[in-house]
């Protein structure tokens, strides 16, 4: 297994009146090279399971375990050598006072130390050239921009390539075309679909959009109040349908599904 | 004349305070913290460079030990920030207020020590301004050279990441803790250099010689880059505007003193200056926002 989550939880604000069971003993494991898609309604627990993966907190209680190794108590910058991440906010995967190349070499050395040898070398650039081509966006011309100069749908894709440059355990994609006009985001998603296809990465695609959690991937799994209600994969996730699977949600959850952008998109 | 006689000084001056502001602009600018220990940090670079030189030191040595106990002084506030989540702000208000006891401390309890010419081997002073000018020059050369080669590494480009883009640094397994330390460690020592140039430049050292110093920092790093603007990016260049900067602010301090303005205005004047430049960036972007939001209304997208 590439990922185990051992019965998570997470609650925030205990015993205030905000008090809110984030997590809730949620247990989920993932196959190498497995892509995942993630739908839920809000307040599920979607992004604060991947940001539990992340580090950016420490669960309450339960295990995060990355191709085997335990990384539940690691440090967000130590155990994001094995992660990629794409944000919702296109400002937030990217620095956007620094250049693309620079970006990009940043990326480059996740994980390795950082040392007084030279933020960039000749080679890389022709490198980062060759892959910047790849997206078909125009950006191999602008290696020296900074990338606050950049679109929104360019800086996910340069967000994409630097999330998996080092070829990361695990690609974390927290609604990462929501933010982006249907024409740009159905691009994006493409970008996606081709990266996560030619490295076989495993992968955890957060989305809000049902018809692409169902059209992406080779799983699909549903949370609610912090645990999984529904997991499908295969021949049955293939012929799914948005009506099944609203009407699916309704039979697990005892619930109407709760997510205005869900329902409107 | 007694205005173009003057000149030479505010630039030497200018100069001093350039390599200051440069400490001031990693912080405010590249670290995206605003940093008040060094307006005790100067002194304290002032005060030890001051009592090596007195007890027969070389000022060169005088001069990096100086550095390094700014550097010190900049760990400190490093750790109160990170390490006990203060607020970076809070953070060097409290160094400062504890390096006013340090600094009286390592002049031996006296408020006021002076350093001459005739007594002591300094490297420059301002009985001699066009040795004193070559001095700073060399100095401001040999330190933007070397920043300029360190932010180019795969480390300060870690340190420049934390301060554009902290979350994203974290992603990229860059330990943003440890770039902040090194980051206001890095200032403080340059601004503690400064301090002790300062304190030979002007033959004395002064437990009150730092207050205010951030905002003459702060001026020279505004000015500068309105200086530099439309000059290609470049990060060198950047640093030689600050410099530019800070020597502006000196020949229009010495302007201001000429023209009979009341000195004792002098801070408030400063004060004026920094909260315009600061300001005006906010309000041309408040009441000309329309204009720049339609544009990139259109532009949107891929």
């Amino acid at each position: 297994m590439m990922l185990e989550l051992q019965h998570l939880t997470k609650i925030f604000n205990a015993g205030t009146v905000d008090e809110k069971i984030a997590l809730n003993d949620l247990c989920l494991t993932v196959a190498e090279g497995e892509f995942v898609t993630v739908i839920g309604g809000n307040g599920a627990g979607k992004s604060t399971m991947q940001n539990a993966i992340c580090g950016s907190f420490r669960p309450d209680s339960g295990r995060i375990l990355l191709d085997g190794e335990d990384i539940t108590a690691l440090p967000e910058h130590k155990r994001a050598k094995y992660l990629g991440r794409v944000y919702q906010d296109p400002m937030t995967g990217t620095a956007a006072g620094m250049q693309i190349e620079e970006n990009l070499a940043l990326a480059a050395r996740r994980g390795k130390p950082r040392t007084l040898r030279p933020g960039i070398r000749r080679e890389e650039r022709e490198e980062y050239r060759k892959l910047l081509a790849e997206l078909g966006l125009g950006l191999e011309t602008r290696l020296s921009a900074k990338v606050g100069t950049l679109s929104g749908g360019q800086r996910q894709a340069l967000t994409l390539l630097m999330a998996t440059l080092e070829k990361p355990k695990l690609l974390l994609l927290d609604e990462h075309t929501a933010a982006l006009d249907p024409k740009t985001a159905a691009k994006v998603m493409q970008i996606t679909e081709k990266i996560v296809r030619e490295h076989r990465l495993t992968t955890l695609m957060i989305t809000h959009n049902m018809r692409d959690a169902i059209r992406y991937g080779d799983r699909l799994i549903m949370l609610h109040e912090g645990k999984v209600i529904l997991d499908i994969r295969g021949e049955e996730k293939n012929r799914l349908t948005v009506p099944d699977l609203l009407a699916l949600f309704t039979k697990a959850s005892g619930d109407e599904f709760v997510s205005d952008r869900a329902v409107l998109s | 004349m007694a205005l173009l006689a003057s000149l030479p000084g505010a630039i030497a001056q200018g100069l001093v305070w350039g390599i200051m502001a440069i400490g001031v602009y990693l912080t405010y600018k590249i670290l995206d913290v605003a940093d008040l220990t060094v307006d005790g940090t100067l002194c304290t670079g002032a005060c030890v460079a001051a009592v090596m030189i007195l007890s027969g030191v070389h000022p060169l040595i005088a001069v990096l030990c100086a550095a390094l106990a700014g550097a010190i002084a900049g760990i400190v506030t490093g750790l109160l920030h990170v390490a006990l989540g203060i607020p970076a702000i809070l953070s060097g208000i409290l160094t400062q207020m504890a390096l006013w006891s340090v600094n009286l401390l390592i002049l031996g309890g006296k408020s006021n020590v002076g350093l001459s010419v005739r007594t002591s081997h300094i490297l420059l002073s301002l009985s001699d301004i066009p040795s004193a000018l070559l001095v700073l020059a060399l100095f401001c050369a040999v330190l933007i050279a070397l920043l300029y080669l360190f932010f180019g590494t795969e480390f300060g480009a870690a340190i420049r990441a934390t301060g554009s883009n902290p979350v994203m640094s974290r992603a990229q397994g860059i330990n943003t803790d440890l770039c902040k330390i090194v980051g206001i460690s890095l200032s403080n020592g340059i601004v503690a250099l400064a301090g002790a140039l300062l304190a030979q430049y002007q033959g004395f050292a002064d437990v009150n010689m730092g207050r205010g110093a951030v905002v003459i920092g702060l001026a020279a790093v505004v000015i500068g880059s309105a200086l530099v603007r439309r000059l290609p990016q470049n990060f060198a260049l950047s640093l030689a505007g600050v410099l530019a900067g800070a020597i502006v602010y000196y020949l229009v301090y010495q302007v201001v003193i000429f023209v009979g303005f009341d000195t004792n205005l002098l801070k408030m004047f400063s004060a004026v200056v920094v909260a315009v430049f600061l300001g005006a960036p906010y309000l041309k972007n408040k009441f000309f926002r329309k204009k720049t939001s339609a544009k990139t209304g259109k532009g949107g997208g891929t």
